[in-house]
């Protein structure tokens, strides 16, 4: 099992080490550089500025002193934001992408454990027609649809009330962060429906689950000590790719209610070229998606049994 | 016995053979060195007792046509309505982007500025007024000095009298004029949607310097519709608290040389029919129709291309991968690892702005290439899976055996039986690419502004959701909708391809 954690982080570390040298060539390969957007500088400015950056050294230098810095957890100073350095915009507005994204796939595990168990359980009904219809209008509908209707239907509601059930945007208390969280956790939910729904079905005709059922056992019983445990897996599974797919995707659902998290930065840096936080915040962001994956995977070997993670497919 | 004999077919004598060179030690009893044909070969036969028995019974022939695989994929996709409702859906969203602007031949990119964020609507009239109008020229009363003589306080200032219009009312300007007020050194005009009352007389509109100038022109995103005007005196800036009003009805109406352009037979005072803008228009006054069909060419342009560029470096990359085994595949393995752990959408970004470097373009280059380079991994595992799985079956072994090179095999036989599987991922790769086109042209990272493209559009719609929704409504709603078809048809093509797949339901 040790050994096991051991080559996955090792694995992990050498993906990050990719991404920040794709990430560094990226970079190089756009013509221009983040101090041309300023306005006109004398060339002694300039050459200081490109010395307090590090932009003087040639590039297979610069390289290394990233890599170096970035192992010692250094990811340099912004070039557009005077001198904040890109520790301290990833330490205050990380927080807020990671408690929107957990958030979100909370509400995402639990709305599609329980709307997947009603529709499998109520198969063919009625009821499991409108889960399965909704389902499939949540994978297809743009979260920033979700996220401009719900917003709206709030407004309408706090009008109505008279009073503000729930504010329409921005960013502070528990509050604020329900609804972005739930429309982030959408498209996520209608996915973990789906999977839930025919992974219990799958169950459903298996043998123990008959032999459960002579014993003369209650129906709720199966259902919740053989079926959901069973079942529940692949939804596990699923949990780490839907942690990277909603971070990332966590900049749309920022722009529309005005969350102050990381997105914001990113789009932001993009698009004034600035070296030093594009890449910090996307080895950052990759680091994190790594890990979080490999995390995933341990904690799916705990909670199967029958998996084995040290023979796993690694 | 005998007839068994002429079913062998030389490949699979060849297996035989090739199977007890192999494995001397494996006691497969073949029928060629039994003892029984030695004996029947000894006892000096002859060759009408080896001629095939006739066939005595009808049921072995075929009793339907035979079908092929996808003949039968095609018979259980029309059974399935969701996937063949989908597929006209399809098929419709085709044709309204290519067909569409035939069609409908207003200019995506023509702004009108006097008819930003209408509504959806049938048909609008207008009338045309005098060209003059567009050269406002102030009236001065004559014998009032622009600076009274003797002061009079703010307070003390009447309310100007004849309050009225100068010309007829339109959505093009409002022309209004009043008498001098003694003692006044300006005048200001306010305009709301209600009966002006002391206090609350509207938005002010037009703040005129000088005693003696005794009209204004309000052409200021007038819309169609009744509206009130009020007017009161000044005195150096502070106002006086009688005012008059005015109210006036406003019917559309175009400028003369707006109108040329529509119709050289124009002429002022007549009434003339605007384009018709059956979505209505955006926040330039364009003509939303159009920006939609204009956007389904980049939207749907982006969802096609770039998965089957994708699919094709993928297939090719699995391809080769699979085929080949080994070394190769274990190196190609471990770079399609390396770029499915990339975080897609800053990957996304970050090469868009890498690709994209040259200004001046519609990022639609730059934004399929960047799509191509992150997401060949999918269909390149697909493929050299089933390439793996398919090399080792049995009639790829017998092909090989008949001694197909392997290009043929490639071709004749390995991509064939992967095309199902293919076909299917290719169907969940459009939305998805819609999907991620409109997410990067929402943030503002797609394409670049004049080209529309439904993200895009949506991004513009949403500044002015509460007040205009359709500007928004409506590419949201094609989005979904593309999505929504290609989704449900991939599901249909999944359980009519690749039954083994099929979905519990």
């Amino acid at each position: 099992m040790l050994s096991y954690i051991g080559k996955r982080l090792l694995a992990g570390l050498i993906t990050v080490f990719f991404i920040a040298t794709a990430t560094f060539s990226a970079m190089h390969l756009v013509p221009g550089d983040p101090l041309m957007g300023n306005k006109a500088m004398s060339k002694e400015i300039r050459a200081n500025l490109e010395r307090k950056y590090g932009l003087d050294k040639p590039v297979p230098e610069q390289y290394v002193r990233y890599i170096v810095n970035m192992a010692q957890g250094d990811f340099g100073i912004s070039f557009t934001q005077q001198n904040r350095s890109v520790n301290d915009i990833i330490s205050s507005h990380f927080p807020i992408s990671a408690i929107l994204g957990v958030l979100a796939v909370f509400f995402a595990a639990i709305g599609g454990i329980i709307y997947g168990s009603f529709a499998a359980i109520l198969r063919g009904k009625w009821s499991d027609r409108v889960i399965m219809f909704l389902v499939i209008l949540g994978v297809s509908v743009p979260s920033f649809v979700f996220a401009a209707l719900g917003q709206f239907a709030l407004s309408a509601t706090n009008k109505a009330l008279g009073f503000e059930l729930l504010p329409i945007g921005g960013w502070g208390t528990f509050s604020h962060m329900l609804l972005p969280a739930l429309v982030l956790g959408l498209g996520t939910m209608a996915f973990l429906t789906r999977l839930m729904r025919s992974s219990l079905l799958e169950i459903v005709n298996h043998d123990y689950i008959r032999t459960a059922k002579a014993k003369g056992l209650p129906p709720l019983r199966i259902f919740f000590s053989h079926q959901l445990r069973n079942a529940i897996l692949p939804v596990i599974t699923y949990l780490g790719p839907a942690i990277a797919t909603i971070t990332t995707g966590g900049f749309v659902v920022e722009s529309v209610f005005a969350i102050p998290g990381l997105g914001r930065y990113f789009v932001q840096a993009v698009q004034q070229l600035d070296y030093t936080v594009i890449m910090g915040l996307t080895v950052f962001y990759g680091a994190f998606l790594v890990f979080m994956v490999i995390a995933v995977d341990i904690i799916y070997g705990l909670v199967d049994p029958r998996i084995s993670v040290s023979k796993g497919k690694a | 016995m005998t007839t068994l004999n002429t079913s062998f077919n030389p490949s699979s004598q060849e297996e035989q053979n090739r199977l007890r060179t192999m494995n001397p030690s494996a006691q497969t009893p073949s029928y060629f060195d039994s003892p029984e044909h030695a004996r029947a070969a000894a006892q000096g036969l002859s060759s009408d007792d080896f001629a095939p028995v006739a066939r005595d019974s009808v049921a072995v022939g075929l009793s339907r046509p035979s079908l092929s695989y996808w003949k039968d994929a095609w018979r259980r996709l029309k059974k399935n309505r969701q996937a063949i409702v989908s597929l006209w859906i399809v098929v419709g969203l085709v044709l309204f982007t290519l067909a569409g602007p035939f069609f409908w031949t207003a200019d995506p990119s023509q702004q009108t500025l006097g008819r930003i964020s209408e509504g959806p609507s049938l048909s609008k009239k207008a009338i045309l007024v005098q060209a003059d109008l567009s050269e406002w020229k102030p009236m001065f009363a004559e014998g009032v000095p622009a600076t009274p003589e003797t002061p009079v306080p703010a307070l003390d200032l009447g309310a100007p009298q004849n309050f009225k219009l100068l010309s007829e009312p339109s959505t093009v300007a409002v022309r209004l004029s009043w008498d001098a007020v003694p003692g006044a050194t300006g005048y200001k005009v306010y305009r709301g949607p209600y009966e002006p009352e002391a206090g609350s007389l509207g938005l002010p509109i037009v703040t005129v310097e000088g005693g003696n100038v005794i009209s204004a022109q309000d052409a200021f995103e007038l819309k169609p519709g009744p509206l009130h005007y009020a007017v009161v005196a000044l005195r150096d800036q502070e106002e006086s608290p009688r005012f008059a009003k005015l109210a006036v009805q406003i019917p559309e109406a175009i400028s003369l040389t707006a109108a040329l352009k529509l119709d050289p037979k124009a002429e002022a005072g007549k009434v003339l029919e605007l384009p018709l803008r059956p979505l209505g228009s955006d926040y330039l006054g364009r003509d939303l129709l159009a920006r939609l069909m204009s956007g389904a060419r980049v939207s749907l342009f982006i969802g096609f291309v770039a998965p089957m560029l994708s699919l094709l470096l993928g297939v090719m990359v699995g391809g080769i991968s699979g085929y080949f085994g080994g070394k190769t595949d274990a190196w190609i393995m471990r770079f399609t690892d390396f770029v499915l752990a990339l975080p897609f959408l800053l990957f996304m970004i970050l090469f868009k702005v890498v690709f994209g470097a040259s200004a001046g373009e519609n990022g639609i280059g730059p934004m399929l290439l960047a799509m191509v380079a992150l997401s060949w991994t999918g269909p390149a595992r697909l493929t050299r899976g089933q390439i793996l799985q398919l090399r080792e079956s049995e009639f790829v072994q017998a092909s090989r055996l008949l001694g197909a090179k392997p290009l043929y095999l490639i071709v004749r036989h390995l991509l064939p039986n992967t095309l199902g599987v293919i076909l299917v991922s290719l169907t969940f790769a459009i939305p998805s690419a819609i999907f991620t086109e409109a997410f990067l042209s929402f943030i503002g990272m797609g394409v670049v502004p004049p080209t529309p493209s439904w993200g895009s559009m949506c991004n513009d719609g949403i500044q002015t959701f509460l007040t205009h929704p359709h500007e928004f409504i409506f590419p949201a709603i094609l989005i979904s909708i593309t999505v929504l078809a290609f989704n449900l048809l991939g599901d249909g093509l999944r359980d009519a391809l690749d039954p083994k797949m099929r979905s519990v339901s």
